[in-house]
């Protein structure tokens, strides 16, 4: 196991560098000029151009410039966003928490949900509610996010009052953030009714940006449990005289999970893509807003750094996903 | 947050503060984070709300509700004869904010002017707008004559310098609280944690969330601001924000859908206040190219084109026709001038009288929305469609915005561009002669348009004493204008302000800001 995971481990580093030249490149690939995009319809002296040109180091070879920022994230330095002037840094760990929290949320009820929806409609294979669930699915998965929100705000919010509109927590409760995480920190506060109110305002952003991931994962484990519930150690199992729950619960479940965490694994990408347009309709404090804001800016430092953190996010998520296939599946370990 | 809720938050305010209860807490719904809190730094609307208005004064200030200057800081001024030398005498006991981060030693006085204005003038940065409104050029020195007094020296005289002192970037710092943090090595404090001598002190800031403000006891205007709390819930869905409104999650909301008006006007839980914003948006022809160089094209052109299928489709309403480069708000606006009016056969017969036939060209769509062009394309579209009728074929085209922007100035351009401008300060200089004027030749003026008696009167314009003297000057340029036609004009938008009946107090403001100084909250 230990050999694996070092093997792992040392497939990070040209990854690592592939992801910094790309997200060093991608943004200066896009054209539009930040000094001008920065200046608008009032437009700027050649002179003062050139100033800005200099003071941005833009003056420079670009492979100067990707040195720099490449010795910098070794030193953990992301440069310094040209809009609010603070550091990349600063700002994503500021953000992050809240997507982390939104995205933990949305995550936990696709898995919830999803695998027991997905074990129940293959067991029922095409009866009434294997169809049912795999419709619904299949709506789920085409929704456009940002409707699907809007209908839920207007029903849930509007209409029935049931939710608040959009937020983290209401404006009456104000504590410093400690984790940045909402839920820990209304804890950790002590205000009456603060942690409730935190997760009310959960409810639905994690429901929409779950939608999607649901959708995939119970299509994924009905799919995966079908194929296994065909083999001939399940028919085994069977004739052994095991009960039915034991069969599908233990014997074919297990073997059916190899290709849902793949499935898993890849929805956390899917989750910052979601997260976007899940935290800009419900005004969710994350880094989807920040990281779009800061391309339609061409705010070099922001979205390179921005991007190179969300890479290496994903690349965690993934070498995570493979440990769990090892610890499911032993064969995998020890090739 | 219900109402009740919020309520309660004032109380826990209170608490907090540590002064009495029963606190009015004002929560407004605005459209974006802002990018900074030091205004001099950044150009948008949306920093402003945040920073210059509810944090800072200037020595003048707009007067809410009207592009008049008033005394701010500064309690009066005088103009030397030969208009190169503006002294203000500063208001005495104006005091800094006090906060947990900060606590003032002294009074605002002349060091603070100087310091705000010279840190722009000689500190490498991104001052852009003061860069933009050419104050660089314009102020020869900055002299502290006496603790009360300031006297700004110009290299030629401008009428409008003084409106410009009412704008943002003009905002007046605390040389002190600067010195300090540059004292302890953190001088982007200034930029994180303001201070100035505004109605509200700053808070708190939670990126892309909330923005929270408290009452400034010690403001040097009697009696304002009017609630002791303001709160900015940071909200950019212009649909989730009326549906915050109507919930009672916050009490006003900027920029509303268009489709969404006509439901607020019905609802008897809102009131919508509207007023002309102090934009236009037009589509410049390059006159240096031929046939647009022949004013009688581009006056048939202008003919052609359906203004009121434009308001009605891609502003839906939420905008009214140009028929003059500045917008009806502004002074020496000319009412008297008659619109071309829409008359594809009349322009047909004019292209003809011209000698063109067969015309093609080029019209720039942008690629971004902007108050004065909600959505170019479609507008783009609509001008292809009015120009097909009298037989000019026209191809759209469009970039990325930075690229829009820098391509669209150059002189050698092929087509009409679709492009607009917000005042800043509101002066008719700040449209005329920045938009139209000879100067912005290759920048600003996208109509390459150079035109000797319109360039001598707005020349002329500028060194005037008296807005009178000036007014008359600048409604003629608007007659050459119109005779001319390097543009075709097309609107102006109407702002829309939703907000809740208890709101009492708002005015919209011309020059696009949202201030809640005045506004109180109903029992």
């Amino acid at each position: 196991m230990l050999r694996y995971l070092i093997g792992r481990l040392l497939t990070f580093i040209p990854t690592f560098i592939g992801v910094t030249i790309i997200s060093f490149s991608f943004i200066r690939v896009l054209p539009g000029d930040p000094i001008i995009v920065m200046a608008g319809e009032r437009g700027m002296t050649e002179e003062r151009y050139n100033e800005l040109y200099q003071q941005f180091g833009f003056d420079r070879p670009l492979v100067v410039q990707f040195w720099d920022f490449f010795t910098g994230v070794l030193q953990g330095d992301l440069g310094t966003s040209y809009v609010t002037k603070r550091p990349v840094f600063d700002e994503f760990f500021a953000l992050f928490p809240a997507t982390l929290e939104l995205s933990f949320c949305a995550i936990v009820i696709a898995i919830t949900l999803g695998i027991p929806a997905g074990v129940i409609a293959a067991v029922n294979r095409g009866k009434f509610f294997d169809r049912a669930l795999m419709s619904s699915a299949l709506i789920g998965y085409s929704m456009p996010i940002f409707w699907w929100a809007l209908l839920l705000i207007i029903i849930f919010s509007g209409n029935l009052g049931w939710t608040p509109v959009s937020g983290r927590i209401d404006l009456l409760y104000y504590f410093p953030d400690v984790t940045g995480f909402m839920l820990i920190d209304s804890l950790l506060s002590g205000q009456d009714g603060a942690f409730v109110s935190a997760v009310r305002h959960l409810i639905l952003p994690s429901i929409v940006l779950a939608t999607i991931p649901l959708a995939v994962i119970a299509r994924q484990t009905r799919s995966a449990m079908l194929e296994v519930l065909g083999e001939d150690y399940i028919r085994t199992a069977r004739a052994k005289g095991l009960t039915p729950p034991r069969v599908n619960g233990v014997h074919a479940l297990r073997n059916a999970m190899i290709p849902v965490i793949t499935v898993i694994g890849l929805s956390v990408g899917m989750l910052l893509a979601g997260a976007i347009l899940t935290e800009t309709i419900f005004s969710w404090p994350g880094i989807g807003k920040w990281m779009v804001d800061s391309i339609y800016r061409r705010d070099y430092p922001v979205v390179q750094g921005g991007l190179l953190l969300v890479a290496l996010l994903v690349m965690v998520v993934n070498l995570i996903v493979d440990l769990l296939y090892g610890l499911i599946n032993p064969k995998i370990r020890k090739r | 947050m219900s109402l009740r809720k919020t309520l309660t938050a004032a109380g826990l305010f209170a608490l907090l503060a540590g002064t009495a209860s029963a606190q009015s807490t004002l929560v407004y719904c605005s459209e974006g984070s802002p990018e900074g809190f030091d205004p001099a730094l950044y150009t948008s609307g949306t920093t402003f709300d945040a920073s210059s208005h509810p944090i800072y004064n200037r020595l003048v200030e707009f007067e809410t509700g009207t592009t008049n200057v008033v005394p701010g800081l500064a309690e009066s001024w005088e103009t030397s004869e030969d208009g190169l030398e503006v002294t203000f005498n500063l208001r005495s006991g104006v005091k800094f904010h006090e906060t947990d981060y900060f606590t003032p030693t002294r009074d605002f006085n002349a060091d603070d002017v100087v310091y705000s204005f010279m840190r722009q003038m000689e500190t490498e940065g991104s001052w852009e707008y003061f860069n933009g409104m050419s104050m660089p050029d314009l102020i020869s020195s900055i002299e502290k004559v006496d603790d009360m007094t300031v006297k700004f020296v110009l290299t030629r005289p401008e009428a409008p310098f003084i409106a410009n002192l009412a704008m943002d970037f003009a905002s007046i710092q605390s040389k002190e609280y600067a010195d300090a943090m540059d004292e302890a090595g953190t001088p982007e404090m200034l930029n994180q944690q303001p201070i100035g001598t505004g109605p509200f002190e700053f808070v708190a800031y939670q990126k892309d969330a909330v923005i929270r403000y408290a009452k400034n006891p010690e403001y040097w205007k009697e009696g304002l601001p009017k609630v002791d709390n303001l709160v900015f819930a940071i909200t950019p869905d212009a649909s989730v924000r009326y549906q915050k409104l109507s919930a009672g999650e916050c009490h006003v909301m900027p920029y509303p859908n268009p489709a969404d008006i006509q439901a607020m006007m019905d609802d008897d839980g809102i009131n919508v206040m509207e007023q002309e914003g102090l934009n236009v948006g037009y589509l410049a022809y390059n006159t240096q190219q031929a046939p647009f160089d022949n004013p009688m094209v581009r006056k048939a052109l202008n003919m052609a084109i359906d203004k009121q299928a434009i308001i009605d489709v891609v502003f839906q309403g939420s905008g009214s026709i140009a028929k003059n480069p500045i917008p009806p708000t502004m002074w020496s606006y000319n009412d008297a001038i008659e619109d071309d009016a829409y008359d594809p056969e009349g322009a047909m017969a004019m292209l003809e009288e011209a000698g063109v036939s067969d015309l093609s060209m080029k019209v720039w769509a942008m690629p971004v929305q902007r108050p004065y062009n909600p959505n170019a394309r479609r507008m783009a579209e609509l001008i292809q469609e009015d120009f097909s009728k009298i037989g000019v074929d026209v191809e759209i085209v469009s970039y990325e915005w930075g690229e829009y922007l820098d391509r669209s100035k150059d002189v050698e351009r092929d087509g009409a561009v679709l492009l607009g401008w917000t005042g800043d300060n509101g002066d008719p200089d700040n449209f005329l002669a920045v938009l139209l004027g000879c100067d912005g030749v290759g920048g600003s003026n996208r109509a390459q348009w150079c035109h000797e008696p319109f360039e001598e009167i707005i020349q002329e314009a500028k060194t005037l004493p008296t807005q009178e003297e000036r007014a008359a000057l600048y409604e003629e340029a608007q007659v050459i204008f119109k005779e001319q036609a390097p543009w075709a004009t097309i609107a102006h938008s109407v702002v829309f302000m939703p907000m809740r009946p208890e709101v009492e107090g708002y005015k919209v403001h011309p020059l696009g800001g949202h201030i809640f100084t005045e506004v109180s909250l109903a029992e």
